[in-house]
């Protein structure tokens, strides 16, 4: 694929660093103001913004965690208790959190209306419906190209995953292979980022100034997006070799892994810290399962331990060290689980009255916004979706959430031009 | 005066009674004079129904799912065992019986109850991983048994030696203990009934269900195995069938096509293990003899089963369902009218 890359276009033009000074000098850049004002712009310049997402992949039940039912015929054995915000309960599976829930604020009128895994997590990840017809960049894509610096040596882009090993996600759509996801199979450093025995460091640097040398005399004759991206592949694997230490958790002092749990989560999350700290700009952290048709209470007390614990350490972490005000911190799944409690003690899934936990950046802290009734079948008061809550992510951070992104020339919106963010959760 | 009709013949298996509750039920125990069924619900109350006439009673204090139940020796006192961590006395017999003693037993959930031979020593076990000890009459601290990793799934103790304790967790181990002296006496090795699914993150199964034959020879543990996806309830119920003294595995015993958990067992002789499953076939009770690791019947139940007891008459079981019927099931020939 040759695309017309070089010759002016605003892609090319508006290099991250460019582009800060000029919102911040108040000029008018190609139509893409992605923030929402020149003194957010500046003070992104000062402080980077960065999100983490926390995927609790299988679909979490609101009930065992953010909007838990106690006494109703939907409640189960699980039952509240009281937060470090006077008001708000959340399930006795989260002590630990509930203790951070100062930091933290709680969206329980999430209505998606979608039960189906894949088609719940595009729109969650996406903030749109999955069509034929279109393809859209997962957050963690649209916060990279949004929030990184140009002349950042990491990747925008991480997804630590429960297992696997590795390798590039297909999650950036029109915004390009530059922002799409590097996986951290198992919460293990980059795949093929160790320099091959056999190589030695001289050998090792002979080819890479071989290689721009020759990069060189081609880009001034035949640059093109493609050449762009191939140069930039050799750069970004030259400078995650060099930085692979920042990947590697065991390299946290071993007192921090402990306090984190030794289990994979409380890795991924101290892990998950290690990369925000070093100025990596999106951080997934995916939790599994909470696929819970099957005895919902006996998986949840499981999983929400691992999580509570870990989570709790992270979000009290973020806070000691200053970060979060320029972390915003997101708690989602693909959809809730059912509040009817089926005949195996478990619950199926449900997008019709949910929750989502957001945190630090940008949002109300200590609040809740939105209700179900009594026993959680449906959206009370302050219902939103998918769309609302992508908008909300990216207007936490600072971005305007109502403007496009240019695509070769095409305008396309950053997210669903129908709908816009929660205000009432925005700080 | 016995006939022929109170032989105890599992083949001749019959429903005679079932009484409906509003909502699923869990647990449920026969008072040890056989007066009444006690179950729970999924709206933390107890319902006690009169097994005359069929009369129930609620009993609220819980603030969460009931698990358990057990009983003084002479049925007086009936103990209860929640998620809400607590145990709870109550007069069996009162007309609307009310707490005569809550304790706040354990952190989280309380999962199983047994009380020892010689009546004088209650078991409690939960989620934190702790076995503790009460005096039944008076519900004194006795002792705590610590030592296992896991949420304690299972409790039981020894039909002739009320020292002797068994209890059973999640990671398949089983502990027995000597409750007088506090310690741990041997491990019985139950992981068959337990697995871990890398792919979906958790551990499942465990030790749910134990039972000692009368004679004292054999052990059994139940729960399940091949959960092949335990978050979708693939699974199949297990029993495994020790030999009490050396400790030897005697037989897996399975449930052939049934897939489920098994949820208790009991034996009905020295050599008859009667055990409830339930799961996507339904409800079934099983009765496996020693030398046949296959069921030898099967009675399958109108509804997914989640607990079982036997009457003091060795003949009535009953059976909670999730359709909120308790049943009562004959393991001998109808009655005729």
């Amino acid at each position: 694929m040759k695309l017309n890359y070089n010759c002016g276009t605003r892609e090319h033009l508006l290099a991250r660093r460019s582009f800060l000074g000029g919102m911040a000098a108040g000029a008018v850049v190609g139509g893409l103001g992605l923030f929402s004002s020149p003194l957010a712009a500046a003070e992104l310049a000062k402080q980077q913004k960065r999100v983490v997402v926390f995927n609790m992949h299988g679909g979490l039940s609101q009930l065992e965690s953010w909007d838990p039912k106690p006494g109703t015929d939907t409640g189960g054995p699980t039952r509240a208790i009281a937060t470090s915000v006077p008001g708000i309960h959340v399930a006795e599976l989260l002590p630990h959190t509930a203790r951070q829930m100062h930091h933290l604020c709680l969206v329980r009128g999430v209505n998606t209306n979608e039960g189906d895994h894949g088609k719940g997590i595009y729109m969650m990840l996406t903030g749109r419906k999955q069509t034929p017809a279109a393809s859209f960049p997962e957050i963690g894509a649209v916060m990279a190209k949004a929030l990184t610096p140009a002349d950042a040596s990491l990747p925008g882009h991480v997804r630590i995953t429960p297992g696997g090993s590795g390798g590039r996600g297909n999650d950036s759509a029109y915004l390009g292979p530059k922002y799409a996801s590097i996986a951290l199979g198992n919460g293990n450093p980059p795949e093929n980022t160790n320099r091959p025995e056999k190589l030695s460091e001289t050998a090792d640097k002979q080819r890479n100034d071989f290689r721009r040398f020759a990069d060189t005399s081609f880009l001034e004759r035949r640059r093109t997006a493609m050449t762009d991206a191939f140069t930039y592949s050799y750069e970004q694997a030259e400078q995650l070799m060099r930085q692979r230490d920042i990947f590697d958790v065991s390299k946290e002092p071993e007192s921090e892994q402990q306090r984190y749990g030794t289990h994979d989560l409380g890795r991924h999350c101290l892990l998950a810290r290690r990369l925000l700290e070093s100025g990596i700009t999106f951080v997934q952290v995916s939790h599994s399962n909470y696929d819970t048709h099957n005895e919902n209470f006996n998986f949840h007390l499981e999983q929400m331990q691992e999580f509570d614990y870990a989570f709790a350490t992270f979000v009290s972490d973020l806070a000691d060290r200053g970060m979060l005000d320029s972390t915003l911190i997101v708690v989602l799944s693909e959809f809730g689980r059912t509040p009817r409690i089926n005949h195996y003690y478990g619950r199926d899934h449900w997008g019709n009255a949910w929750s989502v936990a957001l945190g630090g950046c940008g949002v109300q802290r200590g609040a809740a916004f939105g209700q179900t009734n009594a026993n959680g079948t449906k959206v009370d008061d302050g219902e939103v979706n998918h769309a609302m809550l992508f908008h909300t992510y990216l207007s936490a951070v600072g971005l305007n959430s109502s403007h496009n992104f240019d695509i070769g020339g095409r305008e396309i919106p950053m997210a669903d031009p129908a709908f816009g963010p929660i205000k009432e959760v925005l700080a | 005066m016995l006939d022929a009709h109170d032989a105890l013949d599992p083949k001749l298996a019959h429903e005679v009674a079932a009484w409906k509750h509003e909502r699923p039920l869990i647990a449920c125990r026969f008072d040890p004079p056989g007066r009444y069924v006690f179950v729970s619900a999924e709206d933390n109350r107890i319902q006690r129904f009169a097994l005359a006439d069929g009369a129930k009673t609620s009993l609220t204090a819980h603030e969460s799912w009931v698990n358990a139940f057990a009983f003084s020796r002479d049925g007086q006192w009936t103990i209860s065992g929640g998620c809400d961590g607590r145990l709870i006395w109550w007069e069996t017999a009162a007309e609307q019986p009310t707490p005569v003693r809550t304790l706040d037993a354990h952190a989280g959930w309380i999962r199983a109850l047994a009380v020892n031979s010689d009546g004088t020593l209650l078991a409690s076990a939960g989620n934190d991983n702790l076995v503790k000890l009460w005096n039944v009459l008076d519900g004194t601290h006795v002792r705590d048994l610590a030592g296992h990793a896991r949420h304690v799934y299972s409790l039981c103790f020894h039909p002739t030696q009320p020292n002797v304790l068994l209890s059973g967790d999640l990671a398949g181990v089983l502990k027995q203990w000597d409750v007088s002296a506090g310690t741990e006496t041997r491990v019985f090795d139950a992981k068959a009934l337990t697995s871990y699914n890398a792919g979906q993150g958790v551990d499942f199964g465990g030790v749910r269900a134990l039972a000692v034959s009368p004679d004292g020879k054999y052990l059994a543990a139940g729960g399940l195995h091949n959960a092949s996806n335990p978050l979708g309830a693939v699974h199949d119920p297990l029993s495994l069938l020790f030999e009490w003294e050396p400790q030897t595995l005697v037989k897996s015993l399975g449930t052939g096509d049934f897939k489920g958990s098994l949820w208790r067992q009991l034996f009905l002789s020295p050599t008859l293990l009667m055990a409830v499953s339930g799961g996507s076939g339904g409800g079934i009770l099983s009765f496996w003899t020693p030398d046949n690791d296959k069921e030898f019947h099967r009675h399958s139940l109108p509804n997914i089963a989640r607990d079982m007891d036997l009457h003091a008459d060795g003949l009535r079981v009953c059976t909670t369902h999730f359709d909120g019927q308790v049943r009562l099931t004959r393991l001998a020939a109808k009655r005729e009218g």
